[in-house]
């Protein structure tokens, strides 16, 4: 022990019992250990006497020097030397005491102080407040605990995802923290191993510049951090996903070879036409779903039509066109190659309006011309076409009703033989032949509308006004010019029909052959009208109006509407539910059975017993209990033995049966029963079917985990050894729960795991931990 | 003409080399293997008996001490280390367990040897004793002509009565009149934590929140502190006093207290206001505690000449140990393998048990241990069949013990009826059914 040491100890032991208490937070020594120094030698003191008073001599004149200035300079207690009463913070208790208001004074003059501060300060100068009392020990020392348990509590359950897991694990490994085996780098190995040579140092410079990985060489820290980036699974499941993105992908291009070397031109417009409808349909959606991507499409839509407006594609400007020009007097697929050329130019150049574009539902009319997109019309140019201006003919109400006056005639003439289910199945195969029929006429009509004017079709996007009445005019033109064909068609249909079918053909191929022209156009009208509710259904109101007048002069024979062809439109729509039942339902009439009694007099108990009889009536409870009990009897009786083998000892063979006396010898008749112990009791069964011998092994009370008995029956059923199993699941099965290694040393759970728990809860069944 | 012959491909058969294995064609059609229920129980029933034919759990007894012992202490790097310290306290000794043999004595305190605990680095060891001292001493043994001298001694005010060492750093606890926490650098307690005037008789701290500790006090209360606060956190106050103490290594916050009224208690130490779980089986004070590495399972030292195993989660014991001579058991540990469980008794000796009775040590084939883990499955599924359940769990005891099981049995019986009878001459809802798990709790303090 030295000698500074000791010297504070001297000070310490003659320090006033008021530094003492202004410095409790020194260092604590031993009662033991100053006693002893106390007893140190004495011969010491003197000298430090001797230093005490040069001290003194260099304060006094320090403090001399320091009057020079004028002002009083505060001393600064400096840590030299270790000293019992120097506090940690360099505050000497001696000296004078420092006030708040010396240091508070210093404030004002000090610019570096903000104001806010200052004015801070002196307003608590200013309040005369006094601070409210503070706890009692007790109290504070109650919350302080409160507030650490708190703390600690929160802390410790961190590890409930953890415990749970492990809790739930159907194997745990231990010890968890295992390090994996198998052989080490040597680099791990050996740990003092350094490269001496110029080559090696210079190699792994390099190494350590390209930041390539040294001792474990496998990973370079990028991809140890992609790797840390991105677990297993995820990397797992990415991995198929871009598996099946390529083999779809590989799929798709397979095809669309495939389909790039079908020749076929028909087949490639079927497809184009069925791409085109799929387009529109989406289109449609997305202008209800999606406006904005809607908008987006529509404006290369925009585009695409300003590009062939620019151009002379399509223009009957090209050599190939001039010369089609030349052929189209003798030859009339050039003709009509002509017209489709200039169809496409048509339909690329037509303006495109939609509900986008304008929102005035009262302009309906003129809008649904438009409403479908120009590279459709082709597609749909048959029935599907939603723009009755474009098919050349007119439909509307009167016309309709027309064609189901027909129709009712039709079904009039052979109403007289056919009963009225047969009516309706006629309807309706004879819808499924309009459909066609309607299909063939239209498109040939479109046809004939092109080849007759093909100016009108071009402006047809004009003007609504003109646009009626050339249609009109177009529609008459039309009408006139083509029953013949029409008819000629249509008979030969309508004989194929019949061929097929009805035993009313006979009568109805009359009818059809007076009633043809008009049926046809009935047809037609109907079909037109049918596709345009399809499409259009809500603005078909607003349609029929100006179509009117039109069509009026159009037929020639108004007629009164029938139900009938209603009824036709109907089932065409949607499915009805006559059609689908082909039989009639029988209407069950069940008499009125009186719900309640009015004669409220009679008797409560004899009520009683009436409702009971008329509730088990036909119920014989007694015969049936003993019956019961007879066959419970019965089964309960032993049962001859029969031990006889046919064809021992005697001839064997069909129809052959054992002697007499072998039966006698070998059917064995099994000893009586115990009597029954319901014997006795008329109305009792008791079963003795319970073995107790058995009883002894089975389980007499549902065990806890389980919830009911099915559950615990179906653990119990399934076996689990190699007789049953395979080897995998037998293995999978009899996993134990704990699996320890010989020989190594478990530790604790440690902190790594709850973060490595925290980064991936994964839901591994066996948890190996390593 | 296609003849039909019988024709076998050898390949399917023969095999490539005779250490290759022999390719046995299974069918595993249910109809060709009957009965699989009847038969599988009749294999869990013959497991079932072989496993309590096999269940041989002592090992060895290690004599060496000249007083009974008072307390033991497992390395924390080595299997084969062990170390006690004896009643009468003259001695420390160290085991090795492999050789059944006492590798060193040291004489370490005047007096009982209260306390001991390994470093967590393995290198030394502190024991505290009756005559107020800390020491710590290194691990190897002193070359040869050097004195048997402790590496730092610590003079202390009281008797310390129990301590142990954080799991990570260098800082220890100490018990006493009050709870000291030891910096190894200092010679003064950093910090020391009193709540009313008390006496310990154990700490421990906690292995997972390694600054977490917990002590038990003689006014019946178990106190729970934080090495970073400076006042202790929270206390429960029992009906009796508890023992000794021990964390769950692998459940941050459970731990289980042996108790003077014969039973255990696991508590969260988030809801003290109730054990988590009662641990009854014992029918004398539980004197020591100790989980096992895994944390599914604790071992406890009793009174009553025996220690029993108890699942952490379940009431009753699954097993009990005990021999003719142990007397009454003062510590108890498991070993950080889990295969062994040590015991320290009154009698001067150390047992060596197997923490499962009827396992087989060394090494397994592999035929051997699917045919262990198929037995312990089917032992598992029928578990609840009586046969079965009779047979593993019949265990002898020696008479004393199960007349005092018995006679605890009546009592507890009578106290039920008593209380019964009370509930039902009494205004309904005064006299409320408290469960067994509130029954020991008086109070938690905060």
């Amino acid at each position: 022990m030295d000698k500074v040491s000791k010297k504070s100890i001297k000070n310490c032991s003659s320090q006033t019992p008021e530094s003492a208490e202004l410095n409790p937070d020194e260092v604590y020594i031993d009662e033991a250990e100053v006693e002893e120094l106390n007893a140190a030698d004495e011969n010491i003191i003197c000298e430090e006497e001797d230093a005490c008073k040069d001290e003194r001599k260099r304060q006094r004149l320090l403090e001399a020097i320091s009057a020079l200035g004028g002002k009083r300079k505060r001393k600064l207690g400096e840590r030299s030397e270790a000293a019992v009463q120097m506090s940690e913070f360099t505050v000497s208790g001696e000296g004078e005491k420092v006030n708040l208001s010396d240091l508070i004074g210093t404030i004002d003059k000090n610019a570096a102080i903000p104001a806010k501060t200052k004015k801070q300060l002196k307003t608590l100068q200013q309040s005369n407040k006094t601070v409210e009392c503070p706890l009692s020990k007790q109290e504070s020392e109650r919350i302080q605990r409160d507030v650490a348990y708190q703390k600690a509590a929160s802390e410790v359950s961190q590890w409930k995802g953890v415990i749970k897991q492990n809790q739930r694990a159907e194997q745990l490994v231990f010890p968890l923290n295992q390090e994996p085996s198998g052989p080490k780098p040597f680099e791990r190995v050996l740990t003092s191993w350094k490269a001496q040579t110029p080559l090696e140092q210079e190699i792994f410079s390099l190494l350590s510049i390209n930041k390539q990985p040294i001792h474990d060489p496998i990973l370079t820290p990028t991809e140890e951090a992609s790797l840390r980036a991105m677990s297993l699974e995820e990397a797992k499941v990415r991995h198929a996903e871009l598996q099946k993105a390529r083999a779809l992908q590989s799929y798709y291009e397979a095809k669309a070879r495939r389909e790039r070397k079908i020749k076929s031109k028909k087949y490639h417009k079927v497809q184009n036409k069925h791409k085109r409808k799929e387009f529109l349909k989406q289109f449609d959606e997305m202008v209800k779903t999606n406006p904005a991507a809607a908008l987006e499409e529509l404006n290369k839509i925009e585009l695409a039509r300003m590009q062939e407006r620019m151009s002379l594609k399509h223009q009957n400007s090209g050599k190939w066109a001039k010369s089609q020009v030349i052929m189209a007097k003798y030859d009339e697929g050039a003709r009509k190659s002509m017209q489709q050329q200039l169809e496409v130019n048509k339909d690329l150049t037509q303006k495109l309006v939609t509900s986008l574009n304008n929102e005035e539902d009262s302009e309906i009319e003129e809008v649904s011309a438009e409403v479908t997109p120009a590279f459709v019309k082709d597609a749909e140019e048959g029935l599907d076409s939603s723009n009755p201006w474009m098919r050349g003919k007119l439909s509307a109400e009167p016309r309709e009703k027309q064609t189901s006056d027909s129709v009712d005639l039709t079904a009039e003439g052979f109403g007289g033989n056919a009963s009225e289910d047969e009516e309706d199945k006629h309807n309706v195969a004879e819808t499924e032949e309009e459909a066609l029929l309607r299909e063939f006429d239209n498109r040939r009509k479109h046809r004939q509308i092109q080849e007759a004017d093909t100016e009108l079709i071009l402006c047809l996007d004009d003007d609504d006004n003109e646009d009626k009445e050339k249609t009109k005019n177009a529609a008459e033109d039309l009408d006139t010019s083509d029953k013949e064909e029409e008819l000629s068609q249509f008979t030969s249909l309508m004989q194929g029909l019949t061929d097929a079918h009805w035993d009313i053909e006979a009568e109805f191929a009359k009818t059809a052959a007076d009633t043809s022209s008009q049926l046809e156009q009935s047809f037609i009208k109907i079909g037109t009208l049918e596709d345009r509710e399809l499409l259009s259904q809500e603005d078909s109101a607003a349609e029929k109006v100006p179509v009117k007048p039109q069509l009026s002069t159009s037929t020639e024979n108004p007629l009164p509407a029938s139900p009938v062809t209603e009824k036709k439109r109907k089932r065409k729509r949607g499915i009805e539910l006559k059609h689908v039942l082909t039989k009639e339902t029988n209407i069950i009439h069940v008499p009125l059975a009186p719900t309640f009694r009015d004669s409220e007099d009679l008797d409560e108990s004899l009520d009683q017993r009436q409702l009971i009889k008329e509730a088990f009536a036909g119920d014989d409870v007694v015969s049936d209990f003993l019956k019961d009990k007879r066959k419970q009897e019965d089964t309960s009786k032993p049962k001859l033995l029969d031990l006889t083998l046919p064809g021992w000892g005697e001839w064997g063979g069909t129809d052959l049966k054992p002697s007499r006396n072998k039966q006698r010898r070998f059917r064995i008749k099994a000893a009586l029963p115990p009597p029954r112990k319901d014997q006795n009791l008329p109305s009792v069964i008791i079963l003795e079917k319970r073995n107790s011998s058995v009883t002894l092994h089975q389980v007499n009370t549902l065990p806890f985990p389980f919830e009911n008995h099915a559950q615990f029956e179906s653990t119990i059923r399934c076996p689990m050894g190699r007789t049953w199993n395979t080897e995998q699941t037998v293995k999978k099965i009899t996993k134990p729960k704990v699996v320890t290694q010989l020989g190594t040393i478990i530790e604790p759970m440690n902190r790594e795991r709850l973060g490595k728990k925290l980064v991936s809860p994964g839901s591994q069944d066996s948890v190996k931990l390593s | 003409m296609k003849v039909k012959v019988l024709s076998r491909n050898p390949d399917d058969y023969v095999r490539e080399t005779k250490l290759d294995i022999q390719r046995v064609p299974r069918n595993y059609d249910p109809t060709l293997h009957p009965f699989e229920l009847s038969r599988e129980y009749t294999r869990a029933l013959n497991a079932t008996k072989l496993e309590r034919v096999f269940a041989k759990p002592f090992l060895a007894s290690l004599d060496g001490h000249r007083d009974g012992v008072n307390c033991m202490a497992k390395h924390t790097k080595s299997l084969s280390t062990f170390l006690s310290g004896s009643c009468d306290g003259e001695v420390a000794i160290m085991w090795n367990l492999t050789k059944h043999e006492c590798v060193r004595t040291l004489q370490a305190h005047e007096g009982f040897v209260r306390g001991m605990v390994v470093r967590y680095c393995g290198t030394s060891f502190f024991t505290v004793g009756d005559d107020k001292t800390i020491k710590q001493w290194k691990m190897e043994a002193p070359g040869y002509g050097e004195e048997e001298e402790p590496l730092n001694t610590i003079l202390g005010k009281t008797v310390f009565t129990g301590l142990d060492h954080h799991w990570q750093e260098g800082v220890f606890a100490t018990c006493g009149q009050q709870v000291d926490i030891w910096d190894e650098q200092r010679s003064s307690p950093i910090r020391s934590f009193t709540w009313g005037v008390e006496s310990f008789s154990s700490i421990r701290f906690n292995p997972v929140e390694t600054e977490i500790l917990a002590s038990c006090a003689s006014d019946r209360s178990i106190v729970l502190y934080d090495m970073r606060e400076s006042a202790p956190l929270k206390k429960v106050i029992m009906t009796m006093r508890s023992n000794t103490l021990c964390w769950n290594p692998m459940e941050a916050y459970y731990f289980t207290c042996s108790n003077e009224d014969y039973n255990l208690y696991t508590y969260d130490m988030r809801y003290l206001d109730q054990p988590v779980t009662v641990h009854m089986d014992h029918v004398s004070a539980v004197l020591d505690v100790d989980y096992s590495p895994t944390g599914r399972e604790f071992v406890s030292a009793s009174f009553d000449k025996t220690i029993r195993i108890f699942p952490k989660d379940v009431g009753h014991s699954r097993e009990v140990y005990h021999t003719k001579r142990m007397q009454h058991v003062i510590c108890v540990k498991w070993s950080s393998d889990n295969k062994y469980v040590l015991s320290g008794s009154d009698e001067m000796n150390i047992r060596l048990w197997k923490a499962y009775a009827a396992e087989k040590l060394g090494v397994l084939a592999p035929r051997e241990r699917q045919a262990i883990n198929y037995n312990q499955k089917l032992k598992e599924k029928f578990q609840h069949h009586p046969q079965i359940r009779r047979i593993s769990h019949h265990r002898h005891l020696p008479k004393s013990i199960y007349h005092q099981t018995k006679e605890l049995r009546i009592m507890k019986e009578a106290r039920r009826r008593k209380e019964r009878n009370v509930r039902k001459h009494s205004r309904p809802g005064t006299v409320p059914v408290v469960s067994e798990k509130e029954k020991h709790v008086v109070t938690v303090v905060k």
